[in-house]
């Protein structure tokens, strides 16, 4: 019964969990909200847990699916099932919500039954979306998802929170209504169906699948963020709540990019060839101009806020140079970039929690007072700029190697992300980081607690582990992977 | 002249409210005024009484009588059941409100029950004559009902140009059904469609009174350009008589379009979707952007009720693409859930200010939602909903509605006009999201608690959480559209 539930049971645990959080919540059992919360995003996460250890890394198929009709006036389906691309970012997401669970554990002293709740909830959506074999279920996951971080960012959020919110929302919007039309002119080509892995075998005129193609751009171009439609992603984190940047940058990001790989590639093959120059050049731009914008700013949240631009244009790169070992460094890429992009954030977190301040310029000597914060903040900063053994280089080196093999300048062009990175993160720590004790402030700073290191002390785990033995992050996707690249390869005309 | 005695059966849930209507004013006048809460109840089994009648008397065969002037069909009957139940429940949202303005007259209820007998007959109407005096009791219940409050000089000002612009909207409905008949001969509506499907009517008198009926028919919906009494009525008004007039009316405005357009003049199809969708085009537009700029949440809400009755709109113009007909009864039904789901919203937004206006306090204007999260979390919540399902996201009814309009015009490969509409939605997104954001993310103003009776509270629950429920099972709904409609068809 629950193991041929599992997907549905990802999804409906933490929601039912923050129904549950928010019911029994009152002003005074703060700590009892706090306690079970954890409960339930760690429920949420072990069950998500056979997910992996059952799945069967031979097949391309699509697994643990579950079928039901649920609109059969439009033939929409509650069709679920994961494959080796989708499965690990349901654990990755289902891991991230506990850490951030934690990560909010003393920051959060207001209205703390609904920040968790809001969380929770995220957490199922974005299990629906990424497990939703069905376009309108997809769908629905993928706006739904937004009410959450609205209330995130607006609630919880910084001094321009309302404008973050809104930029946001509406920005979202925006793309994921053009993809809403695309999936109903697609609903009607296939005569009625709804059926994402339908749609994949669909023949459809090279009209048709550029128009379709963009439509599908309009929305995860949006979400991955890629340059010119990326300005929403700096303000939103900035303003957002730590844990709310950190799920944005961990997982909401990743949906973006998780979307070409489901719709726009298999459905429209052939306008992905014709258009992959246009993609890799705008690819191409986040990577080495967005990389330069990161270079000046003066705020940290900011900084690494473009630094995801960055590497999000580096998996979108990875997508649209049709190779395997192209298409598997992004995808690693994309899960070290959810641990690392999730440390960094959570770094940052925990100096605003002590300095309330994000800016570079209020620091200076961190290493002196907070050693073993500056020891985890050292190493994500590494694995952010891609050092051997650490996640980041995993990914970035394979794209880097598909790159090269695909043309040596968009390879060249794309390597410079190395030297890029490296300099604005490790500038900024440098400057956080090193050097005398800046002001009283600093001088005042509490090394982390327990909590926070346990909070970072995994995330450290998981960055290491997966840097020096990436086998079994690799070994899940290589069979779906492998079915995509002969699929795309293969003209719908 | 021998004189047949018509079959009475078909329309026994209106004569039932007839009679009990009378009956009320009689009771009325026994009554002393202190025990008012009588009329308020009798009302209620009236409404529970027809209720039964017409679930009872329904059974899915089309019956004509009154000389073809009064239909009885699954269509009918399901829309009636759905305007008993917004009439009920406008009256549970309401009954504070009246009563603390000293506005709980006996009038009041009197006129609810003729106007809900003049929705019935428009919604049952097969006949220009039926269909006119029904919404002529609707319009004019409603013009007394706008001056209800009658020290209000606002809400006289309303009344006043509520009444004017519907009494020129019925003149040009009169002048399109009187070119009608000179061009077919008939006033009933199954014979006008049989006449033109004959082809002995002129086509350019029959043009000429479409034209007009159609222009009526935008002003009784509120269409764009024929809205100008929108805001105005919907704002002058008792917040109580607007919530009315934003609810169950919607359904018999759809109900005659159905009547009217489809039923009546289906040959003429090509002709009226154009004229349609310019009046949906022109009301989503202008309905989304001018309630961006209102700080009233009444003349917001009216706005958005211009804009959805202009996506309403959509529906209905998808039938027909060039001749052919099979998709007419998915649009058709998706026109149908798209009203039926906004009712629903409607009745639970207005019932929102409602519950947060006191004794001498309207809470009409934006900034008295200002901090309701830390009033009452469980209010905000429902408040959400319903304008999260305004704005078209899922999992929420208004999602599903906005979402088989759409597909339904999508049907017909006019992609442009879903680009338009879809464009506009973004931009009304905006507007209630700002609602959310003054919910939730501003500190409250007014911090005093919500009073408001148990029956009021209960059934705002009750209304937010079937927004959320039928957004997450949506399939009910559209399957009784869809069937109705099958079956009247």
């Amino acid at each position: 019964m629950i193991a041929s539930h599992l997907l549905s049971l990802s999804i409906w645990l933490p929601i039912a969990g923050a129904v549950i959080v928010l019911a029994s919540a009152s002003e005074s059992s703060a700590g009892m909200t706090r306690v079970l919360s954890l409960i339930v995003a760690l429920c949420g996460f072990l069950i998500t847990v056979p997910l992996y250890t059952g799945f069967d890394a031979s097949q391309s198929a699509m697994q643990f699916v579950e079928m039901a009709p649920w609109i059969p006036q439009y033939n929409i389906n509650y069709f679920l099932g994961v494959d080796g691309i989708s499965v690990l970012f349901i654990l990755l997401n289902s891991f991230i919500t506990v850490l951030v669970v934690l990560a909010g554990w003393k920051v959060i002293k207001q209205k703390v039954a609904q920040y968790m709740a809001a969380f929770l909830v995220m957490s199922g959506l974005m299990n629906g979306i990424f497990c939703a074999l069905d376009a309108a279920l997809f769908y629905v996951f993928f706006e739904a998802s937004l009410i959450p971080m609205y209330i995130i960012i607006g609630v919880w959020g910084g001094p321009n929170r309302v404008y973050a919110a809104f930029k946001f929302f509406l920005y979202t919007l925006a793309g994921s209504l053009l993809m809403l039309i695309a999936l109903m002119y697609l609903f009607l080509q296939s005569g009625g169906s709804f059926n994402i892995l339908e749609w994949h075998t669909l023949p459809l005129p090279m009209s048709a699948q550029t128009l379709l193609f963009l439509a599908f751009l309009a929305a995860f171009a949006v979400k991955v963020p890629m340059w010119p439609v990326h300005t929403w992603l700096p303000d939103a984190h900035v303003e957002a709540p730590t844990g709310g940047s950190a799920v944005l940058a961990a997982i909401m990001l990743k949906l973006g990019a998780y979307g070409f790989l489901r719709f726009s590639l298999p459905i429209a093959p052939d306008a992905s060839h014709a258009l992959s120059g246009f993609m890799i050049t705008l690819s191409l731009i986040a990577v080495i101009y967005i990389g330069f914008v990161a270079l000046v700013q003066t705020d940290m949240k900011k900084l690494i806020a473009y630094s995801s631009i960055s590497h999000m244009g580096f998996v979108i790169l990875g997508f649209f140079i049709f190779n395997q070992i192209g298409y598997e460094g992004a995808l690693v890429q994309m899960i070290s970039h959810g641990f690392v992009s999730a440390a960094m954030f959570l770094c940052v977190g925990v100096m605003y929690d002590r300095m309330h301040s994000r800016e570079i310029a209020a620091y200076g000597g961190v290493v002196n007072t907070m050693p073993k914060f500056a020891s985890f903040f050292l190493l994500f900063a590494m694995a952010n700029c891609g050092l051997p053994a650490t996640s980041g280089f995993v990914g970035e080196f394979m794209v880097v190697l598909g790159a090269i093999k695909y043309n040596f300048w968009v390879g060249f062009a794309a390597a410079t992300t190395l030297i890029l990175g490296a300099a604005y993160t490790l500038w900024m720590y440098k400057r956080v980081a090193f050097g005398a004790v800046a002001n009283k402030h600093v001088a005042e700073l509490t090394d982390i607690d327990n909590r926070e290191f346990l909070v970072l002390g995994l995330l450290a785990l998981c960055v290491l582990g997966m840097g020096l033995y990436p086998f079994p992050f690799t070994d899940v996707m290589h069979a779906s992977v492998d079915h995509l690249l002969k699929h795309v390869a293969i003209s719908k005309l | 002249m021998n004189f047949v005695m018509p079959d009475f059966y078909p329309a026994a849930s209106e004569i039932l409210l007839l009679v009990m209507a009378c009956f009320i004013l009689l009771v009325d006048l026994v009554l002393p005024s202190t025990k008012r809460w009588i009329i308020a109840l009798l009302t209620q089994l009236t409404l529970v009484g027809c209720a039964i009648v017409t679930f009872v008397t329904a059974d899915g065969q089309v019956v004509l009588t009154f000389s073809n002037m009064f239909v009885d069909d699954l269509l009918g009957d399901f829309l009636k059941l759905l305007v008993y139940v917004s009439v009920s429940a406008m009256l549970i949202y309401s009954r504070g409100y009246l009563a603390a303005r000293n506005l709980e007259k006996s009038e009041f209820y009197l006129l609810v029950l003729f106007s809900t007998l003049g929705m019935m007959v428009m919604i049952s109407a097969s006949h220009f004559v039926s269909l006119y005096l029904g919404l002529e009791l609707l319009s004019l219940s409603l013009y007394a009902l706008v001056a209800l409050d009658r020290d209000s000089p606002r809400a006289t000002e309303a009344a006043m140009k509520y009444f004017v612009l519907g009494a020129l909207a019925s003149g040009l409905l009169l002048y399109g059904m009187s070119m009608i008949y000179g061009a077919t001969g008939t006033l009933e509506i199954g014979g006008v469609a049989q006449s033109i499907y004959h082809g002995v009517a002129n086509k350019t008198i029959l043009v000429f009174g479409l034209v007009f009926l159609v222009s009526g028919l935008a002003f009784k919906l509120g269409l764009v350009p024929f809205h100008m009494w929108i805001p105005d009525v919907y704002h002058g008004a008792p917040t109580a008589i607007t919530l009315f007039i934003g609810s169950a009316p919607k359904l018999a405005g759809f109900a005659i379009a159905m009547r009217l357009l489809v039923y009546g003049l289906f040959e003429l199809a090509g002709e009226w979707q154009v004229m349609l969708t310019i009046l949906a085009v022109l009301s989503i537009a202008i309905g989304n952007v001018v309630a961006v700029a209102q700080t009233n949440l009444k003349r917001m809400l009216a706005y958005s009720a211009i804009s959805h009755m202009g996506f309403m709109l959509l529906g209905l113009l998808s039938g027909v693409v060039g001749g052919d007909r099979h998709f007419a009864l998915n649009a058709y039904s998706s026109a149908m859930f798209y009203a039926i789901s906004y009712v629903l919203m409607t009745l639970g937004s207005f019932g929102m200010i409602l519950l947060l206006s006191r004794a001498g306090h309207e809470a009409e204007n934006l900034e008295d939602f200002k901090g309701l999260s830390q009033r009452s979390p469980w209010f905000a919540l429902m408040m959400g909903i319903l304008m999260f399902s305004l704005a078209g996201v899922p999992f929420f009814v208004g999602f599903w509605a906005k979402f088989s309009v759409l597909l339904a015009v999508v049907d017909t490969g006019q992609i442009w006009l879903v680009v338009v509409a879809v464009f506009f939605s973004l931009i009304g997104a905006f507007y209630y999201l700002r609602v959310v954001k003054l919910m939730w993310f501003d500190a409250p103003i007014q911090t005093a608690p919500i009073e408001a009776t148990l029956d009021m509270r209960m059934l705002l629950s009750v209304n937010g959480l079937a927004v959320a429920l039928l957004g997450a099972f949506p399939q009910a709904i559209m399957t009784l559209c869809t069937f109705t409609l099958l079956r009247s068809l």
